[in-house]
């Protein structure tokens, strides 16, 4: 669904991404991990064409992305931090986004938005909201317009326990119905009932790109993070 | 385009900034018409306000939104939106809201107390300063990431429109005054629109002073249909030009 | 006196008359006739008149100088010409070619009359007691070269010059070595130079003229004891055009005049021991521009309102009173309740005289900058006359 080529990124002196090249499918659930500054979230935003890359595409359903967004339709972006213009009640956030997609009212999703119980403050605004409310609320737009491919960026950064278990069914869920969802996360815990693949980033470059199954398999653990560290320290080993 | 326009101007109505800036220029502008005796005198009077005023609020209340809404854009850009109609809609949503407050704050005082040539032109002349420094905020505020620096740059623009440029004028009218530079000069005024506004205020209520010396030059080209047809194009060249620069640097700004 | 009322005649002139043509009535007619001239065109050449008749018109007979000839001459006293429409005078810059000129003499009476495309229109020379009124005088003359003056006066005395209106001549008002002459109630507009101009003309009273829209509005010189009242100086526009030119004029009065919307209301040069009072100064670029060259001149209750500058002028040194006028600009306060200011008011400022030295500064005019200037000079004066301000300026307005 998404094939990327050598793509190469650069902020001034700083070579954020190195000829990153990557096939994604529907179906996979993809866990993008890495250190701080090893260029996830700068990947999420080339993929959403917030980032424009120096070299190297990024084809989306075969169709190179450049200058293009009807793409973006089919895609549910959750930020890392949601920032919204303060003054607009949650309900007109709602409606904005609404606006901008022009979907159908009936093929609405919001499980999230029912889950979360965002129904009785629509009238709040922004700027008088929580950080996890913000997060709430960034869920909820992300899943709502039912897009085929989910990027979610640290989903669970300061969601509380409940709202983190409604986020990771509702993920699970979604990714039975053939999608693409593509997941940030330090939390490493939190992504093995969910990941089917697992692609970790080192200094602006895929160290792999491997299924869940065969990653545990291959280090003999049963848990993602001690798999992934096995994993890390054999290649400093080898190096 | 107006998908987002409606929210971006929802949302700068109730920014108290805008709210306080209205009431400002409310207060301000009735209270300067009901001290004066006539309306020409309120003119006057309110002509340094809005040509002191109206460019520092326009830019530097722009650049702090840019900069705040910094986040908001990022979700807009990841959104089905081109964006240059993001880039439009912010451009609009910015200008309307400041040009609205400023044609509420002086407009309506205007109206009520000096419904003439020169009141409405002052009027037409805020809007258009308006549209302007909301423009030219707009290309600072894209090519400069950092928001100290970017409001620094708001800063140092304005102060230049407003002071330094007048200063560079009248420095050169001491130095050249043996030259015949009465062309250069009306040229040279041109390249600030703070000084295009005066000018055409200036037209309406010093008249006669105009007429003196001077008068030849400014019939010959303020006065005439090609002059004000000019001027006019060049106010609209200061609110596109800083623009299309910043929309032509925003298509291509890593978000 | 009883006999020459009988003898009195009356001619009538007239296409259907038995006399057809004013010059051969001129022949038949005696002193104290009176001739009378019905409608049509009267193409005759110059009418030299040397007897004291009165030529009446009836429904404004038309004479016609054919661009060649001075249609009027009068060289006798006690001659009137009313009633007619006197077009089309001959040109010529060696004489002064006029519609009506009169000629040395005394108590002529030139009313009601048309003067139409004329070189000059009336014009009086080395005369005393006569009287130019109601007559409505036109012409169309390109530059100041190619027109004469509407009414011109040379070396006359005791004129009286009322309720004419003249437009589009060189001067509307010409006086030169004219005395005693009352000029009142005219109207001078659109004039190619001045709308009232005159030199060397002591003891005149001009009352109750517009002068408006003239090239160069209304100059006056090298004159003594001239009373100047409720007359109206507007629109006079332009590089070197002002309301009033008060050139060399001493012991004079200037009152109760509206000075409006002109590029400089009132300049004075060389000019001394003029009283102006109550007079309104409103909308001009200059109200007032008083060389150094003037002293002893006193401005009291005069209005100074919307005028872009109030007074300017070229020295340090300043002997003249300004003292209970209203200037619209005055921001001091009245605390004592005297309906005067408690602190002076300094009419001059700062950029008036920037502009004087160099005029294209008026391009920054009203700038912040320049307001700046204005203020800081304001409170602590150091480039404009210490000495020019009013002490006791008026809280409100004169009525006028």
């Amino acid at each position: 669904m998404i094939t990327i080529q050598q793509l190469s990124k650069r902020f001034g002196k700083l070579q954020v991404l190195n000829e990153v090249s990557l096939a994604l499918e529907g179906g996979q659930c993809v866990a993008l991990i890495g250190p701080n500054g090893s260029g996830k979230t700068t990947l999420i935003k080339a993929i959403l064409g917030m980032v424009i890359p120096q070299s190297g595409n990024i084809r989306f359903k075969g169709k190179d992305i450049v200058g293009e967004w009807e793409y973006r339709n089919e895609i549910g972006y959750m930020p890392q931090i949601g920032q919204y213009p303060e003054n607009m009640t949650i309900g007109q956030v709602l409606d904005m986004m609404k606006d901008i997609r022009r979907v159908p009212e009936s093929t609405l999703d919001y499980d999230l938005f029912n889950a979360f119980g965002l129904g009785g403050m629509l009238d709040k605004r922004m700027r008088t909201l929580s950080g996890g409310t913000r997060q709430k609320v960034s869920a909820c737009l992300a899943f709502m317009f039912n897009p085929e491919v989910l990027i979610l960026d640290e989903p669970t950064a300061g969601l509380d326990p409940i709202s983190t278990e409604l986020l990771k069914d509702k993920i699970i869920g979604e990714r039975q119905k053939n999608k693409l969802i593509l997941i940030t996360s330090h939390v490493l815990s939190e992504l093995d009932d969910l990941v089917s693949e697992v692609i970790y980033m080192q200094e602006g470059k895929p160290l792999f790109h491997k299924t869940l199954q065969s990653l545990k398999a291959e280090t003999g653990t049963n848990r993602l993070s001690s798999a992934v560290a096995r994993v890390i320290a054999i290649h400093e080993f080898v190096d | 385009m107006n998908k987002i326009i409606k929210y971006v101007i929802a949302d700068l109505l109730r920014s108290r900034t805008i709210l306080v800036y209205t009431a400002v220029l409310l207060v301000l502008s009735f209270s300067v018409f009901s001290m004066e005796d006539n309306a020409d005198k309120g003119v006057v009077s309110l002509l340094n306000i809005v040509l002191f005023v109206v460019p520092l609020v326009s830019i530097i209340f722009s650049t702090v939104y840019l900069y705040n809404s910094a986040e908001f854009m990022e979700l807009l850009v990841s959104q089905p939106l081109r964006r240059n109609v993001i880039w439009m809609s912010i451009f609009i949503g910015l200008a309307g809201a400041v040009s609205l407050a400023f044609a509420v704050g002086v407009g309506i005082p205007v109206i009520f107390y000096a419904a003439t040539a020169s009141g409405l032109i002052l009027v037409l002349c805020g809007c258009a300063l308006s549209l302007i420094f909301v423009s030219v905020a707009l290309w600072a505020a894209v090519r400069i990431r950092d928001k100290a620096k970017g409001i620094g740059l708001a800063i140092l623009l304005w102060l230049y429109f407003a002071l330094l440029f007048d200063a560079l004028v009248l420095f050169l009218l001491f130095q050249f005054s043996d030259y015949p530079i009465e062309n250069g000069m009306v040229a040279l005024s041109l390249l600030n629109p703070i000084d295009i506004s005066r000018i055409l205020i200036l037209l309406q209520i010093d008249i006669s002073a105009l007429m003196g010396y001077t008068g030849a030059i400014f019939r010959s080209f303020f006065g005439t249909g090609g002059g004000v047809a000019l001027t006019i194009a060049v106010l609209i060249l200061w609110s596109a030009v800083p623009l299309w620069f910043s929309l032509r640097f925003f298509k291509r700004k890593d978000l | 006196m009883v006999a020459g009322m009988v003898r009195a005649a009356t001619i009538e002139v007239g296409p259907r008359h038995r006399i057809t043509s004013i010059k051969s009535a001129l022949e038949l007619a005696a002193d104290g006739d009176t001739i009378r001239v019905v409608g049509g065109t009267y193409r005759e050449g110059n009418l030299a008149i040397h007897k004291r008749v009165a030529i009446l018109g009836v429904d404004h007979p038309v004479i016609d100088g054919q661009k060649q000839y001075e249609p009027l001459s009068i060289f006798a006293p006690n001659v009137t010409i009313q009633g007619f429409t006197i077009e089309a005078s001959g040109q010529s810059a060696v004489t002064d070619i006029a519609a009506v000129k009169i000629y040395d003499t005394h108590h002529v009476t030139i009313a009601d009359n048309v003067f139409d495309d004329n070189f000059f229109g009336v014009y009086i020379q080395g005369s005393s007691q006569c009287t130019i009124r109601n007559n409505r005088l036109t012409a169309y003359g390109k530059t100041e070269q190619l027109t004469g003056n509407g009414i011109h006066a040379w070396k006359s005395d005791s004129l009286h010059i009322g309720g004419n209106t003249v437009t589009g001549h060189r001067d509307g008002i010409y006086l030169e070595f004219v005395t005693h002459t009352e000029v009142r109630d005219n109207h001078s507009l659109n004039n190619r130079r001045y709308g009232l101009h005159f030199m060397f003309s002591h003891d005149n009273g001009y009352y109750y003229n517009t002068f408006t829209n003239n090239g160069a509005g209304v100059a006056v010189m090298y004159t003594k004891h001239v009373r100047m009242e409720h007359n109206v100086f507007s629109e006079n526009w332009g590089d070197a055009a002002y309301g009033l030119l008060l050139k060399d004029i001493t012991d004079s009065h200037v009152a109760h005049n509206v000075f409006s919307r002109n590029t400089t209301g009132i300049l004075m040069e060389g000019s001394n021991r003029i009283q102006m009072q109550r007079n309104q100064f409103q909308g001009n670029g200059w109200a007032l521009k008083i060389q150094a060259s003037c002293m002893d001149n006193r401005l009291t209750q005069n209005n100074f309102v919307q005028n872009t500058f109030d007074v300017a002028t070229n020295g340090s040194l300043v002997l003249n009173t300004f003292e209970h006028n209203y200037w619209d600009k005055y921001e001091g306060y009245d605390l004592d309740k005297d309906k005067e200011g408690d602190v002076p008011y300094r009419p001059v400022s700062l950029y008036s005289m920037v502009v004087e030295k160099y005029p294209m500064a008026m391009l920054l005019f009203r700038s912040f900058m320049v307001v700046l200037l204005d203020r800081t000079e304001r409170v602590l004066p150091s480039l404009t006359p210490e000495n020019l301000k009013d002490d006791r300026p008026l809280m409100n307005p004169v009525d006028l």
